[in-house]
């Protein structure tokens, strides 16, 4: 049985996990600022943890359409990893990744194909960036899925980390990071939200590979 | 309708003529409406998983589709309505995330929502006079006491009534 309650973690604990938050978050937009080639800041990353009622509110309305992809973790540690953007920005992102080129369609919250496969690329990336600092930080082997997206309303696809938390306990690990592209300017922000949710063993794992 | 009282996951609510009840983008989570059509008494239950007995940390009985419907049932006896009068109503369960035939523990956790309402409302003798349940997208729910529908509200999709 697992020896982490996350109701009652120590700082300890809670410090180290949102370093690795920090950092993975860290690479990931790495990742996607040479995938875009050019200049990507990133925001202070927060941790939260936040009761399931609060879970959807963080990132907007409860009915907001977002688009998330999702990616299955396997191997050492065993969880899913969530990439959440807003439509417009997941419009934006493809345009740049493709130079111009990308044939947006009209439609706010519809993707045709070609968009829809540079999306999940760029889940992939920014996801396989995020792991692998953790992979060589803990030292434990990450494996994880190909990515699948879904574009839907901020709640139903929220649900997915939500209920994977809500067998273990009764709030959400929330690690959030804001991207800001200089090139794109102020009102088309590239902003995008991470969440990683490990299987309740699978933070011993992570704890105990450092030591904690 | 009166008022709406809103229900988060992992809650539930209750309510009486004319108010309504709802609850924003069930996704996998199931949505139970109870109701008692002679004295119009109503809940509405969003539960996240099918089976309190297998989880460790199971002390908010709204998260489960077992603990969840009695709690929901007994709250509304208490206001008057009758159990075996009780018709219900479920939406959600939906699979939010698949890739090709790969589904495992995590994607098809909407389907055994749905699987386990479907048995605890059975054992509790409640009928189940409609659903729209699976697929793989999400739904607000909104329910009139008054009339005893169920609005459904999706994403690129037409409202529809249950």
């Amino acid at each position: 049985m697992s020896k982490i309650d996350l109701n009652d973690m120590s700082s300890m604990q809670y410090d180290v996990l949102r370093e690795l938050g920090n950092i993975g978050a860290g690479n990931a937009t790495t990742a996607l600022s040479q995938m875009l080639n050019t200049k990507v800041d990133i925001g202070v990353p927060q941790v939260k943890l936040l009761g399931f009622d609060e879970l959807p509110t963080v990132i907007g309305n409860e009915e907001d359409v977002m688009v998330g992809i999702l990616l299955m973790l396997c191997g050492d540690v065993d969880g899913i990893m969530m990439f959440l953007m807003d439509p417009k920005v997941a419009k934006n992102l493809v345009d740049h990744l493709m130079g111009g080129c990308g044939m947006p369609s009209n439609e706010d919250n519809s993707f045709n194909e070609i968009e829809r496969s540079a999306i999940m690329e760029i889940g992939n990336i920014i996801a396989g960036a995020y792991l692998r600092s953790l992979g060589e930080l803990t030292n434990l082997t990450l494996d994880v899925s190909i990515p699948m997206l879904q574009v839907d309303m901020a709640a139903a696809i929220l649900d997915v980390p939500a209920i994977q938390f809500g067998k273990i306990g009764d709030k959400v690990l929330l690690i959030e990071t804001a991207f800001d592209d200089e090139k794109v300017g102020k009102e088309l922000d590239i902003k995008g939200y991470y969440i990683l949710v490990p299987e309740l063993e699978s933070y011993d794992k992570i704890l105990s590979s450092l030591g904690v | 309708m009166g008022e709406i009282i809103k229900v988060g996951m992992a809650d539930l609510k209750t309510c009486t003529m004319p108010d309504g009840l709802t609850t924003l983008g069930l996704g996998s989570c199931v949505g139970v409406v109870l109701y008692d059509p002679v004295t119009k008494v109503s809940g509405l239950l969003h539960l996240m998983l099918p089976d309190s007995t297998r989880i460790k940390n199971n002390q908010n009985v709204a998260k489960f589709a077992d603990t969840g419907i009695v709690e929901l049932c007994e709250q509304m006896k208490k206001m008057g309505a009758v159990q075996s009068r009780l018709v219900a109503k479920i939406a959600g369960g939906a699979q939010m995330f698949s890739f090709g035939n790969n589904t495992n523990d995590i994607m098809s956790v909407g389907k055994k929502n749905v699987e386990a309402t479907k048995t605890i409302l059975a054992r509790m003798g409640i009928k189940l006079v409609a659903e729209d349940t699976g697929l793989n997208y999400g739904r607000t729910i909104i329910f009139d006491s008054v009339t005893g529908k169920l609005m459904i509200r999706s994403v690129g999709k037409q409202d529809k009534e249950i």
